[in-house]
């Protein structure tokens, strides 16, 4: 058996692997944030909270009305990303025509209230949630026993993360959201409904969200600070990929999620300390980040 | 000068904001209980709200008003940051005439809080931290401790297993006063029983929900027990994941520090088989299950756990002894009333009899438990079997080896 720097080759892949399961939601959820950003110019702080939420509607139409995992994937971001639209059009876009900090500010007080009122509801511990018959088990793969539900996770990960891309760079749904980026006086004078094209925006981002939190429940347990544990690593991911860079979000959540997985192996101590240090480097030598466009 | 809807709205916030300003009235008969523990955060299960439920019904059950003593309950969050909480405790102290605190779970607060109540004279009684310093080196004439510590648990159930033939170990340790206490302590026990220790993660807490790496880590060094140094949803977590890995064919789980509320959380098809140590369960005998249907009506969701039921019971006895030795004496001198409540027998629906040792050790039996299989459960919350009792003064470190300061005085 070989080895590098005294830990067994075996061991190291397996965390290789671990570590780009990690960086399939960090790519998630710093996806839906970069979008939102990009877009419509709202830091939002309450993306932890609507990863929980996601899980959370899973959990409930499984419990209350006995909806399985397979049609909870669907349903439950239509949900949350209905909780979207309602939030946007009555609270956050009002702030749009304000500074960067007013979105920040609302958002990360939408964050509490909604963590505030779960766990006053469901309590800290946490739900359990099975995984689906069909993804439980687990294959060995040699060097290390691959549960068959994490193998999942980094496909749905990946597939949906390039879905995402795609729509937004090659299609001509994503041109027109890139444009009224841009200008949104000239396309809305080219007859678009900017406004609703925001909304859909959002609903999207928070929909990639809660997508990500249903895919999380059954591993972690479904509880009300599950997102508040992600989102300050989540940020960071975004930062270093280049705010509201759509590409940059994935392959920094994706390299991070390595990053952070061989931290575990060779100074746990520090595994949650790792990604602000290189969120300090990038900031250092390249302050828009890796794949971010200077201003 | 016109009052705009926002204008009214910024003075409503501003005003929910100034601190309520009470007169300083001489604070004569009104004995004050502030019960300070993690409302919001990761321990808010196995402290929190229910804990302060406990102590409220303890004050109706000693039945204060009937005899005269006017009690206040105060409760806070201290967040888990010692800084918190030591901040709240003096906050009591010195603005709201609070005589004693209980609870606060999360050691690093646990011990920091006993400081500010050795300063400042008052009673403490803790009950949700773990770490065994409080009535070792940091020991106090303020402090009391109530359900179990690092000791007891590492003793309890570490002992159980490595009898049960598991002799190497693997720890995974969340990086705090209490983890480690808890990893020296078991590893202690390990190697004495001609045990060894393989390895151990420690990783940075409260911050970290995946655990897969460490567990990986466990499993590639051929451990045969997993020892989980942590609590809470760390605990539900590390066993939920270990799960998931494959773990629990090859090594046997030890969860250190497990609540009734976290086996609820796993559900019996993943926590069957656990082995684990409390110190009460609502399931022992008629009065512990009449305590517990009294307090579960206030809150429907959560059985009583160890902790709230020490909240419970250290509140009683607290009360007896501030009646036995007067409302004004009580609240002048902390150390005095807690010296008073050494002086005699606790008695109370959820510990039964036990009685409090010199450096403020509350002796109360530890019960190892065998969570039940799906098939053997009756219904809710019927979880535990019974494995082992070990006496309270057995159950807990010998005297000689804490080295109190009391102790040599």
């Amino acid at each position: 058996m070989f080895s590098i720097f005294g830990v067994p080759g075996p061991l190291l892949f397996g965390q290789l692997l671990l570590g780009l399961i990690n960086g399939g939601f960090y790519a998630m959820l710093s996806l839906g944030l970069a979008v939102i950003f990009g877009m419509l110019n709202i830091i939002n702080f309450a993306h932890g909270a609507v990863f929980m939420m996601g899980a959370f509607v899973a959990w409930m139409l499984l419990n209350y009305l006995g909806v399985n995992y397979w049609f909870a994937l669907i349903l439950s971001p239509l949900i949350v990303a209905a909780f979207g639209v309602v939030l946007e059009k009555t609270i956050i876009s009002r702030l749009y025509a304000l500074d960067h900090l007013y979105g920040l500010l609302l958002t990360f007080g939408l964050a509490l209230v909604i963590e505030g009122l779960f766990r006053n509801e469901y309590g800290s511990s946490g739900m359990p949630y099975q995984i689906p018959a069909l993804l439980s088990g687990a294959v060995n793969l040699g060097f290390m026993f691959l549960p068959i539900y994490r193998g999942w996770v980094i496909v749905a990960a990946v597939v949906v993360c390039f879905a995402t891309w795609l729509l937004i760079e090659k299609t001509k749904l994503g041109s027109l959201l890139r444009a009224a980026t841009e200008n949104p006086a000239l396309v809305q004078a080219f007859g678009v409904n900017v406004p609703r094209l925001v909304t859909l925006t959002f609903a999207g981002g928070v929909a990639l969200a809660a997508f990500a939190g249903v895919l999380a429940a059954p591993i972690y347990s479904v509880n009300p600070n599950m997102g508040s544990n992600f989102i300050n690593t989540v940020f960071a991911v975004v930062v270093i990929g280049g705010m509201g860079s759509i590409f940059g979000a994935i392959v920094s959540g994706f390299g991070l999620g390595v990053i952070e997985g061989l931290t575990k192996v060779f100074y746990p101590q520090a595994s949650d300390t790792v990604i602000f240090v290189v969120m300090v480097l990038v900031l250092l030598t390249r302050p828009a980040g890796l794949f971010g466009k200077a201003a | 000068m016109s009052i705009s809807r926002r204008l009214l709205l910024g003075a409503g916030a501003a005003s929910a904001v100034v601190p309520w300003v009470k007169p300083a009235r001489a604070a004569g008969g009104v004995v004050r209980i502030g019960v300070l523990n993690d409302q919001s955060g990761p321990y808010r299960d196995v402290s929190g709200v229910n804990s302060v439920v406990c102590v409220k019904q303890a004050v109706q059950d000693f039945g204060a008003a009937s005899k005269g003593l006017a009690v206040e309950v105060l409760a806070a969050d201290h967040q888990n940051k010692p800084d918190v909480g030591a901040g709240i405790a003096r906050q009591w102290f010195d603005r709201d005439g609070v005589d004693m605190i209980i609870d606060v779970p999360t050691s690093s607060v646990g011990l920091a809080v006993a400081s500010v109540c050795r300063e400042k004279n008052r009673a403490y009684i803790n009950v949700g931290a773990g770490t065994a310093e409080l009535t070792g080196k940091q020991c106090a004439p303020t402090t009391i401790h109530w359900a179990y510590d690092t000791w007891m648990l590492a003793h309890s159930t570490g002992g159980a297993l490595v009898k049960a033939g598991g002799d190497t170990w693997y720890f995974l340790t969340a990086d705090y006063v209490f983890g480690h206490d808890l990893e020296r302590q078991t590893s202690g026990f390990v190697n004495d029983a001609g045990g060894k220790v393989l390895g151990h993660s420690t990783y940075p807490f409260p911050s970290t929900s995946d655990f897969s790496s460490f567990l990986l880590q466990a499993q590639a060094t051929g451990a045969k027990v997993l020892g989980l140094a942590n609590a809470g949803a760390d605990t539900v977590n590390s066993i939920k994941q270990a799960h998931e890995f494959g773990l629990t064919g090859k090594m046997r789980i030890a969860a250190l520090l497990m609540f009734i509320t976290d086996v609820h959380a796993l559900g019996l098809d993943t926590a069957q088989g656990l082995v684990l140590t409390e110190s009460f369960y609502w399931d022992m005998n008629e009065k512990t299950r009449a305590f517990a249907a009294r307090i579960k009506d206030k809150t429907p969701n959560n059985m009583p756990n160890m902790v709230q039921a020490g909240c419970y019971a250290g509140t009683i006895h607290y009360l007896k002894a501030v009646a036995d030795m007067g409302v004004a004496a009580a609240k002048a001198d902390g150390a005095a009333s807690v010296a008073r409540m050494k002086a005699m027998p606790t008695e109370d629906d959820a510990f039964g009899t036990c009685h409090i040792r010199e450096d403020g050790r509350v002796l109360v039996p530890a019960y190892l438990f065998e969570v039940k299989k799906p098939s053997e459960s009756k219904g809710a919350w019927d979880y535990y079997k019974l494995m082992v009792t070990t006496p309270g003064d057995q159950a807990f470190r010998p005297l000689k080896d804490g080295n109190c300061s009391l102790i040599h005085a």
